[in-house]
């Protein structure tokens, strides 16, 4: 069942065109992330959801009514922002119950909301202090439990994270994902933090001036990217991209780059391969294998120009065909710069885009 | 020969470490008398003596009979405190037809003062909010009239204000003087309280919304309790601006509501008889005391505001 749906959505400012006929359907209960970098129009869309702007054309439909000209009160959703936005003079009891009181429900009620709401997100100690008595984490925290008294089905986030630190913002990350799975609310989340969008999304949204580039699951998306964009966007590092043109010799085929020939025969290519095409390979740095080839195996012989201790992974630097890659090893495996590696592709699960085009082939 | 060379490298080292602990450690000492000390506190301490000196003047003047200012010397202090030109210039002084000093002007100017003051605020507050917060059609043409408004000069629009002032039947009334002093107020007050809510948080605005605050709600309950010094810094520009105002007094009213400032240009000016010195002295302080306490009050709270409108407006 659809839960929230946006259709043909175009919002301009002026002359400038920031959402074009924008069309994305949300089952009920399901986790939606609107990922892009800033500027992609991920939080205006969010925010035409909301209400909070007012859309040129197109229609917003949620729980099959259509609330496109409704104020954001009456729409049935509850917002959490990047800034807390938390009301500095109220307590975070009144924080809690404000939207409440507005809307005149019974004390009563509203005492029952406020205290099912600060249970779950387990700050029932801070009910009486004031938001600048708080960390960023509590602010946040009680954000999301002004959403949660509104009893709604639909949550939306607009980057509650970006401004908290690392480590609050791994705990807070699971926390959301706990709260959704015992909510199962429908959570629309706009984020630049491709982390966050691959461990909470049931689907992702990957935004590029105002166009959803892929809507998948995080699995797919990163897996196969439906063009160069999305692949270098999602992934740290960047996927390692080689320009060069199709070749078939002795029928195996082979993408030429700068003298260096890929064997891309088990590439699953759903449109095939044409000699003389210019395409675009893609391979992740997790799957190049460093001295792994066997003897009668295709490999590339490279030099290691830095290595990236991080732990439980090792990242390598190298060049090759000319251009810099990298390759991401075990931890324990270590490679001081300078030396020589052989290094084999997987291209079962490489990615080769159309050049011209940038879509996957 | 190897051991011997160590030997004196270290001794070497020994010595440089000596020195290097006996030299500077801590907090660099200063001299109070330095020469640029001198020239910053002598600047400041001569231009505060420069600005003090005609209150010094004042007060110690209106403390004086008039038989002593006749002595010539105004640096010397009073040799007999007297506070009969306090009370004189409070209650007794002549202004044209009357003789009860500058009490009548003092009440004048609060029935003035008070009721501009919370009008004007609490209309340009409720305009800067909207200009901000909800952007509604033609708003920045609104703005930039109301902008350029502050621009013309007083002295084009004071005819059309008697005339419209005649036309709507307040003019030379209190209620004139109010309206007149809340529409000039306007602009400034407005630009004031526009920028101010502008520098406050967005989001706070959007999740006022989501949580159903309408117009009023928002305003009242978010915006309201937490713009307390920019009310503060509106509140002193107003109540000082419209208590030194002149010209809009003597313009739009009749003698009897004369506002303080008018009546006490007349007792200053006044022709007949000698020269109060001291009763013009005590009368100018006494005018000047309001905006004086206003500062005094609020001054921290003032700039404070100020810095705040500046940072983020």
């Amino acid at each position: 069942m659809t839960s929230v749906s946006v259709r043909d959505l175009s919002l301009s400012f002026g002359a400038v065109t920031v959402l074009d006929k924008l069309n994305l359907d949300i089952d009920h209960g399901e986790f939606l992330v609107l990922l892009g970098s800033s500027g992609c129009g991920k939080s205006t869309l969010l925010n035409c959801i909301a209400g909070l702007l007012d859309v040129t054309d197109g229609q917003i439909i949620i729980h099959d009514r259509n609330v496109t000209w409704e104020e954001p009160k009456d729409r049935g959703i509850g917002m959490v922002f990047q800034s807390y936005a938390l009301y500095p003079q109220m307590s975070v009891e009144k924080n809690l119950s404000f939207g409440l009181q507005v809307a005149r429900v019974p004390q009563a009620e509203i005492d029952k909301r406020v205290k099912r709401a600060a249970e779950i997100l387990q700050i029932q100690p801070l009910l009486k202090r004031k938001p600048s008595e708080l960390s960023g984490g509590q602010r946040q925290r009680v954000a999301i439990g002004r959403a949660l008294v509104r009893d709604v089905d639909v949550f939306l986030f607009d980057e509650p994270l970006s401004n908290l630190d690392a480590k609050l913002r791994s705990e807070l990350r699971v926390e959301i994902k706990r709260l959704h799975q015992s909510l199962k609310n429908t959570m629309i989340y706009v984020t630049h933090d491709q982390i966050e969008a691959l461990t909470l999304a049931d689907r992702i949204a990957v935004m590029k001036s105002g166009v959803i580039q892929q809507l998948a699951d995080p699995m797919t998306i990163y897996n196969a990217p439906e063009n160069l964009f999305v692949a270098g966007f999602i992934g740290s590092p960047s996927m390692n991209f080689f320009r060069g043109e199709v070749e078939a010799k002795e029928g195996r085929s082979f993408v030429r780059v700068d003298g260096t020939a890929f064997d891309v025969t088990a590439y699953p290519a759903s449109v095939p391969l044409k000699p003389g095409q210019k395409v675009v390979l893609g391979v992740r740095p997790e799957h190049v294998k460093v001295d792994e080839a066997r003897t009668d195996e295709p490999a590339h012989q490279a030099t290691v120009d830095i290595e990236e201790p991080m732990g439980a992974d090792n990242l390598l630097w190298l060049t090759l065909a000319g251009q810099p890659m990298s390759v991401r090893i075990a931890g324990k495996r270590r490679y001081p710069p300078g030396s020589s590696v052989r290094l084999s592709f997987d291209m079962g699960v490489a990615s080769i885009f159309d050049a011209a085009s940038e879509n996957r082939l | 020969m190897d051991n011997l060379a160590s030997k004196s490298a270290l001794k070497r080292h020994e010595a440089e470490d000596t020195r290097i602990k006996a030299g500077p450690r801590g907090s660099k000492p200063r001299s109070a008398l330095s020469r640029r000390n001198i020239i910053v506190y002598g600047t400041l301490i001569l231009v505060a003596v420069y600005y003090l000196l005609p209150l010094y003047v004042m007060i110690v003047t209106s403390l004086k009979g008039m038989p002593e200012i006749r002595v010539g010397n105004i640096f010397a202090p009073p040799l007999e405190i007297t506070f009969e030109p306090w009370v004189k210039a409070w209650a007794e002084a002549c202004t044209g037809l009357n003789c009860d000093g500058l009490s009548r002007g003092f009440w004048n100017s609060v029935r003035i003062t008070v009721p501009s003051v919370l009008i004007s605020i609490a209309v340009a507050s409720v305009n800067g909010y909207a200009l901000a917060n909800w952007r509604f059609k033609g708003a920045d043409l609104f703005f930039t009239i109301l902008i350029i408004g502050a621009f013309i000069p007083y002295q084009v629009m004071i005819y059309p204000i008697v005339i419209v002032l005649r036309e709507m039947g307040v003019y030379g009334t209190l209620t004139g003087l109010v309206i007149v002093h809340t529409i000039f107020g306007m602009p400034i007050l407005t630009l004031l309280f526009r920028n101010y809510f502008a520098g406050l948080p967005e989001e706070l605005f959007k999740a006022a919304r989501v949580d159903g605050a309408g117009f009023w709600t928002i305003y009242l309950k978010i915006m309201l309790p937490m713009s307390l010094p920019i009310f503060v810094v509106a509140m002193i520009l107003q109540v000082t601006g419209i208590w030194n105002d002149f010209l809009f007094g003597v313009v739009f009213t009749r003698p009897e509501y004369y506002p303080m400032t008018v009546q006490l240009n007349n007792i200053v000016n006044s022709v007949q008889g000698v020269k109060e010195y001291n009763v013009n002295m005590a009368a100018t302080i006494l005018t000047g005391l309001v905006p004086l306490t206003v500062y005094f009050v609020s001054g921290r709270l003032f700039v404070r505001g100020i810095a705040a409108g500046a940072v983020k407006g």
